[in-house]
């Protein structure tokens, strides 16, 4: 074991009396608790993480957070493995497995790198040019593509951990806990609002973490932070929320926040999930986001080795871990010269800074120079040696105007380049919340504009840039957020804050190299896509003038960084060829989640069982206990069939189907969809609502109806049924119960609120237990005294009170098979009560219980259609020979003007048939195209397909009823159903099978 | 997720509310009357706008009532809620509905014609 040979002695806020073992690509390291991976891996000279996307070049570690695009790690193994994590944000714990991803067969050798030498295979919209043709190969394209290059692998199976949600409610919500946020915290906590706040890191405080050179009120400022938290803990409305990025900013100041509850403590602790899903709604909302230090775009600028300055002094200040051992600062700003102070000060050299401004004067470099450093002014860097780490760079005078060098180049020696750029505020919830960008030249940057929702932002996320400024602006906007949630309260007074004052910058967008753009070495601007200067350029100069093209076309600012250290410096090199300004050319849309999220947080507990709630009806038990397989219908549980012992599907629903016409069969139709409707104008309705007539339907009769959608075509069907004046119980598909009730609503409330009719659902009130077949009379009246069952005294559609059983019951003599049936309808908590009766009562007419499958082949065999199966909301009545049941006489109905189109009766509309295999014994698949002519292969044209198909074993043979084109004048055709091993002859009939003149309706 | 206002239970997450498309199209009155272009105007014809839109919202996993909403379509902003029946009191409101194409629809003046809802 080397040891942690690049720790700092005397700083950092590490817990160096908890050292942590983890592993990175199989070798084992040791860290402190408080490390990140990534500072875990300096700590231990590991600088090479992973390889490059698509040149494969060896890439080390640029930042010290959430906007990491190179140093992506691959955590844990099986199925709880996750891929594509930063490992800046990963916070090591004891056991931890990490590895490299996108490098074959090891990271220090890997054969994708030939792509580098082979980069001009490689340029701009490389993809498109490529791949385009033919489209067959493209298959074959994407998986060596994605074998070779791609980024971490998803696990084999279902995620094992748990997650969860919460939904929270706040006067003020405060995205970041630097400086700003904390104070914007301090000044709405004190006015008693209800705050949240939330930081994605596992510390508060932010960039003060980082800082060794300015105080607050006179103290360090990491004691300010522990003093602020303590004081925001003591406030009950306050809620501090860590380690919880805010990933979305959504319409109406609702925001999510992912929180990775116990990631960092390698398994999650019992009652304790994974992550958490925040949904907050927010009455205002204060983004103190921070800002993301931009990258200098110069010749190798990605060599392990080159980092953010910024991220050099987290790593410095915050881990007291040394980065290098000797640096060379490249920067167009004075920011990084606290970083070189910062290195001098943890006894790291500092070789050169090279500035690329002409003259830089101010406290920061008097400081620096002070020390004895060199500063190069008006210089870039123009080469990087070093491949798997930076150990010399050349520096080269700029020209005039900063296109080109000159005089001879120096060559520094450094294994490591800390680079600032400049910075870029935070605003990606603020674009997200749909705010307007301005565009500040000061800063080179965007920063927030007009807002559109209610927000404020402050700190860096503003372009607020120093402290003071900061914490003042910061309790300033918290306290206005709060009052304007409707709390009173004064912003408390600004802390004294000192930090060592800073100059201008200079934006120089492409740093020259010794050799024209593109032609030796890469001037990276995006990292994780391996997008150069001259991609964009040529990009460019291929007319991808708009910022969103040349984003898909270079694929610059995809991946999973979504360009947080890329997209302005592509911007502006975009904005330069087209010699436009950067404002407006304008930036590419920030999308939610601001970094890449766990999609088992988004599912929360909804999985498994709990992944829909299951409707069961009060018989299911029994049908449970009597071997009964279920199927899904909408959300209810239907028993499908009763399989006996050793009988196969068919062979029990053959006995099923039979035993119904032969003698009797009961059937649970609880889940039918119901519907009680009341008031004077109840048939009015009916009448308006239904095709068919509702005017003069008398008190104990029903009636079937359908239902329009307006523009014609057929929408639900049922039995409605005048239970008393002004009194009708309407059924419904057990699927369609929710829409027909909206339906009906919609149209009264929205349509004809004049008429005095009311709705409500009654399906979950009523068991419903349908008895069917010529026996079912008797069963019936061994449990029912007080009902006349003679066929003149209870007639087919008609309906009566009595009592079944002892139970109070609605008796409905309708029917779904053509046989003698009613349909008992109790009480909701009698109907296992009533079914265990009527089993008992039938047992010596052999009553047989039937499930959804034998309810199916029995309606078939008669030709009743079911809505959603023989119409998918195309077919209007006169498709499916049902003109019988559309009213000539009514003025008007729901869908009455669209159905009287002449293309509504069109006869090459697709229409119900009948269909007849050849072999009666061949059933044919549902959903099976229908053709006449037919052609050894596909294409051929189709005229319909198949809606419904079962073995009848009272006909005796196979039947189906199909969609065809022109159907209705097809009877006798002989059409054909092309299968995947055969072909089906099939001959055109009426959709009717079974008991043709209807004679057995009465038993 | 937009936060509406329900006349009748108060603010409320949009996934309790059901949409309901365009307001204020009136059903004809005598729907023979009109040719099937104009039905079709009426049917399948809607205002696609950018800024102040008429709109029907039921609350449908609440109290299942039905009501009007000025919206903003660029910016989501919800500009005024009223109950079915009437017309917009806003100045967007009033501006959405008297420039809507659908004012001088033959479907409208047939609806108008006849007994109308709104
Ligand atoms: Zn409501």
């Amino acid at each position: 074991m080397s040891g942690q040979s690049f720790r700092i002695r005397d700083k950092g806020r590490i817990d160096r009396s908890k050292p942590v073992r983890f592993t990175f690509d199989g070798k084992s390291y040791e860290g402190f608790e408080g490390d990140t991976l990534a500072s875990a891996l300096i700590a231990n000279g590991v600088h090479l993480i992973g390889r490059s996307f698509k040149y494969h070049r060896p890439r080390g570690i640029l930042a010290a957070g959430s906007e990491e695009p190179n140093a992506l790690i691959q955590l844990g193994g099986g199925n709880k493995s996750e891929p594509n994590l930063r490992a800046t944000q990963i916070e090591i714990f004891d056991g931890l497995e990490a590895a490299s991803q996108n490098r074959w067969p090891c990271l220090k050798f890997d054969v994708g790198a030939v792509n580098s030498v082979f980069h001009r295979l490689f340029p701009a919209g490389f993809y498109y040019k490529t791949f385009m043709w033919p489209a067959s190969l493209w298959l074959k394209y994407e998986h060596v593509i994605r074998h070779a290059a791609g980024l971490g692998k998803a696990p084999p199976d279902r995620d094992p951990d748990r997650y969860e949600k919460v939904h929270a409610h706040a006067d003020v919500l405060i995205v970041g806990g630097g400086p700003a946020g904390l104070a914007a915290a301090l000044a709405a906590g004190k006015t008693g609002a209800r705050v949240i706040l939330a930081d994605e890191t596992a510390d508060w405080g932010g960039s003060l973490l980082s800082e060794s050179d300015c105080e607050i009120d006179g103290k360090e400022p990491a004691r300010w932070v522990e003093e602020s938290v303590a004081e925001l803990e003591a406030m009950p409305e306050v809620t501090l929320v860590k380690r919880c990025t805010i990933t979305g900013y959504y319409d109406h100041n609702y925001l999510t926040g992912l929180e990775r509850v116990s990631d960092h403590l390698g398994a999650a602790p019992e009652h304790t999930p994974r992550q958490r899903l925040w949904k907050i709604r927010a009455k205002r909302v204060v983004l103190a986001t921070g800002a993301l230090e931009r990258p200098l775009v110069f010749t190798d600028n990605d060599r392990p080795g080159v980092m953010l300055s910024s991220a050099v002094r987290t790593y410095v200040n915050r881990y007291g871990v040394l980065p290098g051992r000797k640096t060379v600062i490249f920067t167009n700003n004075d920011d990084a010269y606290r970083t070189a102070l910062a290195l001098e000060d943890a006894h790291g050299r500092v070789a050169a800074i090279v500035d690329v401004r002409t003259s830089v004067t101010g406290p920061l470099a008097d400081a620096v120079r002070a020390k004895g450093i060199t500063v190069y002014e008006n210089h870039g860097i123009v080469s990087v040696q070093g491949t798997q780490k930076v150990t010399s760079v050349e520096v080269m005078q700029l020209d005039a105007n900063g296109t080109g060098v000159t005089g001879t180049a120096k060559s520094v020696n450094c294994d490591l380049i800390a680079m600032s750029g400049g910075w870029n505020p935070t605003v990606h919830l603020f674009s997200q919340s749909k705010g307007k960008l301005t565009w500040d030249t000061e800063m080179a940057a965007f920063i927030p504009g007009t807002a559109s929702q209610a927000l404020a932002s402050t700190g860096a996320c503003n372009g607020t840039m120093g402290l003071a400024d900061s914490l003042k602006e910061g309790l300033k906007l918290g306290a206005e957020a709060a009052r304007e949630a409707g709390h009173k309260g004064r912003a408390p007074a600004a802390p004294k804050a000192t930090e060592p004052e800073q100059g201008g910058l200079r934006p120089l967008w492409i740093t020259p190299g010794k050799a024209k753009l593109g032609r030796k070495g890469k001037h990276f601007v995006d990292f994780q896509n391996d997008v150069t200067a001259a991609d964009v350029q040529l990009a460019a100069r291929e007319g991808y003038r708009s910022v969103e093209h040349l984003k898909r076309y270079t694929t610059t600012g995809m991946g999973t960084d979504q360009g947080k250290t890329s997209n302005v410096n592509a911007l502006a090199i975009l904005s330069d060829v087209l010699a436009s300004d950067i404002p407006a050319v304008g930036t590419t849309t920030f999308r939610p989640p601001y970094t890449p999220a766990t999609i088992g947080a988004y599912t929360g507990r909804n999985v498994g069982k709990l992944f829909e709630p299951v409707r069961k009806t009060r018989i299911d038990e029994w049908a449970r206990a009597n071997g009964a397989k279920f199927e899904h219908v909408g959300q209810w549980m239907r028993a499908w069939y009763f399989p006996k012992q050793g009988e196969t599907f068919r062979q029990a629903i053959d006995r099923e189907v039979k035993a119904v016409r032969d003698g009797c069969g009961i059937l649970d139709a609880s889940t039918l969809g119901k519907i009680d409707i009341q008031g004077p104008d109840a048939a009015e309705f009916l009448n308006r609502i239904y095709t068919n007539a509702w005017l003069k339907l008398g008190v104990g009769r029903c009636r079937y109806g359908l239902m329009l959608k307006e523009d014609g075509m057929v929408m639900d069907d049922g039995v409605t049924t005048c239970i008393g004046e002004n009194h009708y119980h309407m059924t419904t598909t057990t699927g369609g119960a929710a829409n027909v009730l909206s339906w009906l609503e919609e149209w009264h409330q929205t349509e004809w609120p004049d008429l005095k009719v009311f709705f409500s659902s009654v399906t979950e009130q009523w068991s419903v237990v349908a008895i069917n077949g010529p026996k079912s009379r008797a069963v019936l009246q061994k449990l029912c005294e007080d009902v006349d069952f003679s066929a003149e005294a209870f007639p087919f559609m008609a309906m009566k009170e009595g009592t079944v059983a002892g139970i109070p019951a609605r008796l409905y003599r309708i029917s779904f098979t053509g046989e003698l049936s009613f349909e008992i309808n109790v009480p909701a908590r009698y109907g296992l009560a009533l079914w265990e009766a009527l089993m008992e009562a039938g047992k010596e007419f052999d009553i047989t219980p039937y499930g959804t499958e034998t309810m199916h082949v029995l309606r078939a065999e008669k030709g009743f259609i079911i809505v959603g199966q023989e119409t998918d909301g195309t077919v209007n009545p006169l498709d499916l020979g049902m003109d019988w049941i559309v009213s000539k006489k009514k003025p008007d109905f729901v869908g009455k003007r669209s159905l009287e189109r002449e293309s509504m009766a069109s006869p090459d509309r697709k229409q119900l048939v009948g269909l007849l295999t050849e072999d009666p014994q061949t059933v044919l698949p549902e959903g099976g195209h229908v053709v006449e002519k037919l052609k050894p292969e596909p294409p051929m044209e189709m005229l319909g397909h198949v809606t419904s198909s079962y073995y009848s074993p009272n006909c005796g043979r196979s039947i189906a009823m199909a969609l065809i084109k022109g159907g209705h004048a097809r009877h006798g055709q002989t059409l054909h159903v092309p299968l995947e091993d055969k072909v089906v002859k099939v001959t055109v009939t009426e959709p009717r099978f079974f008991d043709l003149e209807g004679e057995r309706i009465d038993g | 997720m937009l936060h509406i206002t329900c006349p009748w239970c108060g603010p409320r997450d949009d996934n309790e509310f059901h949409y309901g498309g365009e307001a204020h199209i009136l059903r004809p009155a005598a729907p023979e009357k009109l040719s099937d272009g104009e039905w079709a105007e009426y049917l399948f014809l809607k205002q696609n706008a950018k800024g102040p839109f008429l709109e029907r919202w039921s609350h449908s996993a609440g109290c299942r009532q039905w009501f009007n909403v000025v919206r903003n379509t660029a910016t989501d902003e919800i500009i005024e809620i009223y109950p079915m029946g009437e017309l917009p009191k806003s100045p967007e409101g009033i501006k959405a509905y008297e420039g809507n194409w659908r004012r001088q629809s033959a479907a409208e003046k047939n609806a108008k014609a006849g007994v109308s809802g709104t």
